[in-house]
């Protein structure tokens, strides 16, 4: 049978991991290179990589890096961080990219997931969704790292980006981001319902009880994470890890 | 050396680093004098059937590529929509396959099984590969469970069963592992498949 994916999502910041709360006050966490090795000895499902300040900062993708990265890495890769570009995308594969998560640019071309996916097929476009509450807690769309507020309704936004052409859709919470206080169930859940591409959810996993919550409640099938992936114990020391067999086996037990 | 045919829709990067890896030597091959000069050949693909088919024409490979397999009898290995390339058609397509393996590529249909209708297309995710046929020399060191990262919406199902190598599970078992003689065929990625991946890469070096 077909198996549910967990998948660490990592920041890039320059040459460096970081990790955010609420998409904020990066912390240094270590090195790419690094982090790879260990997620391949862990057997990772799948990784995410996403370059924090590409989109603000309109910098072109740190092909060296991504190449170092993806030369190490012996599981899917995406990435993510202002990819603009069929050319871009072209480049990024061949230097060992599966998938690209496009986000911020769907606000201002909304050609370019159709593009890529006539280009280089559906499975390889993830469309990103950043979702944020306001002051009066209704749930809108962010872009460039939650620093630009967006029109639009959630859900005909994440059905529009399917019509588009987006062979999945990596929503993450912003509110919940770093928190470590489990994912938003209700969102999930009912963009999964939605859609008929796969849901990757982000945001707020403290612990691996709030994967199998989402799991049990929801049609959610990914299920993504940075926090807990990077971080140890109630002092947070950086330490990455990454469930084991026995441990995933019991993650997809519905309550 | 292992020419790793460029047709400018392959994840040729990934290919390359598992068999630097796996201490094997490969070079990006484009036209049929490159290819030549190599021992074996890897077929890699992510894309649609047909463009696939025009473009090896167009770059000359499509006969070389026949007498490199057929005449020379030299391995091949195909990944992805590289396997479905050695298959006889596809319905995601008109042109032609190599027909080198002696199957049909047909797109998920779950039309009459009971319970899929939660089956989302592709077959995106990892997934188990269960061998039909012991003494295949790619199945050499073979796991209990050999788990395999997939993407694909189309899948083979072979006409002549001895074509069959290994079967996966999504909906009803569709064949994931193809090969006959010297023609081998993966529809998962083993070059993104952890050490599953890097034992059928090994192999495949060591034939």
């Amino acid at each position: 049978m077909l198996a549910n994916r967990v998948i660490p999502v990592l920041l890039l910041r320059n040459e460096g991991l970081v990790k955010t709360k609420q998409f904020k006050n990066p912390v240094y966490v270590g090195d790419p290179i690094n982090a790879v090795k260990i997620f391949n000895d862990k057997e990772v499902d799948e990784l995410s990589f996403i370059d924090i300040e590409a989109s603000k900062l309109n910098k072109t993708p740190n092909y060296k890096l991504i190449e170092r990265i993806a030369s190490e890495a012996f599981m899917p890769l995406s990435y993510g961080g202002n990819v603009k570009s069929v050319d871009e995308v072209r480049t990024l594969i061949k230097i060992g990219i599966e998938k690209v998560i496009v986000n911020s640019q769907n606000f201002s071309n909304a050609q370019l997931i159709s593009q890529l996916s006539d280009h280089f097929g559906s499975s390889t476009v993830i469309a990103g969704i950043d979702v944020k509450k306001n002051l009066w807690g209704k749930k809108e769309l962010y872009s460039h790292n939650a620093t630009k507020a967006q029109k639009g309704k959630i859900i005909e936004y994440c059905v529009e980006l399917e019509k588009r052409g987006a062979g999945e859709l990596l929503v993450n919470s912003i509110d919940r981001d770093g928190m470590m206080q489990g994912y938003d169930v209700e969102l999930m859940g009912e963009i999964a319902n939605s859609v008929s591409i796969p849901v990757i959810a982000c945001g707020g996993a403290g612990k691996l009880q709030d994967i199998n919550e989402l799991y049990s409640k929801t049609n959610v099938t990914a299920f993504a994470a940075g926090s807990i992936f990077v971080f140890h114990g109630p002092h947070k020391a950086v330490l990455i890890n990454y469930p084991s067999r026995e441990q995933l086996k019991e993650i997809w037990k519905k309550q | 050396m292992i020419a790793l045919i460029d047709y400018g829709m392959g994840n040729i990067g990934s290919i390359a680093n598992m068999i630097k890896k796996m201490g094997g030597k490969s070079k990006v091959v484009t036209t049929a004098a490159e290819l030549a000069g190599a021992d074996k050949a890897i077929l890699p693909g992510i894309g649609a059937f047909d463009q696939a088919v025009t473009t090896i024409h167009k770059l000359g490979l499509w006969d070389a590529l026949n007498e490199f397999a057929l005449v020379e009898k030299k391995p091949v290995l195909g990944i992805c929509l590289g396997m479905q390339l050695l298959c006889n058609s596809s319905e995601e397509g008109k042109e032609k396959g190599f027909g080198w393996i002696d199957a049909e590529v047909k797109r998920f249909d779950f039309s009459a099984v009971e319970g899929a209708s939660n089956l989302k297309i592709p077959h995106m995710g990892w997934n188990v590969v269960r061998p039909v046929v012991t003494d295949w020399p790619l199945f050499e060191n073979w796991e209990d469970e050999m788990r395999f990262y997939f993407v694909h919406s189309y899948a083979a199902s072979v006409n002549n069963t001895a074509h069959a190598k290994g079967k996966t599970f999504f909906g009803y078992e569709f064949d994931s592992v193809v090969g006959h003689e010297n023609i081998f065929g993966f529809q998962c990625h083993p070059e993104k498949s952890h050490r599953f991946g890097k034992i059928v890469y090994k192999n495949f070096i060591d034939l």
